[in-house]
């Protein structure tokens, strides 16, 4: 293991992080949901027959517009630090859909992704949510050595 | 009203968050991945700082008995480690590696690169799909 030291951003991941860990409690403090992107997702695409808010209100809006702030936020990012978001693919051609259909058949059949069982599962010490995160990781970091030192 | 706007102000927080943390760059994902390689241990630093934020407040919100706009908190039960969630979990893990992108910071991105992205989302939606309807059939 060589540690890349010109990439490595401790105190800005550390306060990205931070910033993700406060908007997941502020969602359960406010709306009383887990935030969790693939779930947040799935329950636009395919609504729960017998779910939604108790409460009377949608259960598709506060999806909604829980997304289009995630949208907007990274430009308000972009704005505030005056140069555009660090953004260089890793994947390009067939290969960005064909990811796109694992990441979402696999967070759909395994509940949750790095936002719903890593950052909302862990914090509530769940197993289950372990278990997937432990799953998830060994599983891209299989892929990213097979593509960058068995292909390559 | 005031609801909306939260959620509206929520999900901002998290997008400006994924972007500062360095999620929404594939590069810094699959650094970060690459255990044997040129590692970037940042991402860790998100998670990290993710879970503590949200592990120190949720007792907190918790003792509060319910959420300001709801009536209840919405907190997954299920409890089993099944070959579902294993399966479900190692699938979404190949197509992270493969690009570099996970849910949130696809969408939070698909307008910062839409070249990328929409080919990458629209698929992950349709996953989403066939995923939930398969998953209500095995269960």
């Amino acid at each position: 293991m060589v540690i890349d030291y010109a990439g490595f951003t401790p105190l800005a991941s550390l306060i990205g992080g931070a910033m993700i860990g406060l908007s997941a409690l502020l969602l359960m403090a406010v709306n009383g949901r887990v935030m969790g992107v693939s779930g947040i997702l799935g329950g636009i695409i395919r609504p729960a027959k017998n779910g939604g808010q108790q409460d009377g209100q949608s259960d598709i809006s506060w999806r909604v517009l829980f997304l289009i702030g995630a949208i907007i936020g990274p430009f308000i990012v972009w704005y505030i630090q005056g140069e555009p978001i660090a953004l260089t693919p890793v994947a390009s051609g067939w290969m960005l859909p064909i990811a796109g259909f694992f990441v979402g058949i696999g967070t759909a059949i395994g509940a949750g992704c790095t936002s719903g069982h890593g950052i909302c599962g862990l914090a509530r010490l769940s197993l289950r949510s372990l278990a997937a995160v432990a799953s998830f990781m060994v599983s891209a970091i299989i892929v990213v050595y097979i593509i960058r030192h068995v292909v390559a | 009203m005031l609801r909306s706007i939260f959620i509206l102000l929520i999900g901002t927080l998290f997008g400006a968050g994924l972007a500062v943390g360095g999620m929404l760059n594939p590069a810094k994902v699959a650094g970060f991945l690459d255990l044997f390689g040129l590692w970037d241990p940042s991402l860790a630093f998100v998670m990290g700082g993710g879970v503590v934020v949200n592990f120190i407040g949720h007792r907190m919100v918790m003792k509060r008995g319910q959420p300001l706009f709801s009536d209840l908190f919405h907190i997954p039960t299920t409890q089993v480690i099944d070959k579902k969630l294993i399966a479900g979990a190692i699938l979404f893990g190949i197509g992270w590696g493969l690009a570099g992108l996970c849910p949130g910071p696809a969408i939070s991105s698909l307008l910062l690169n839409p070249q990328d992205g929409v080919g990458f989302v629209v698929l992950m939606l349709a996953g989403i799909y066939v995923g939930r309807v398969a998953s209500d059939k095995i269960a």
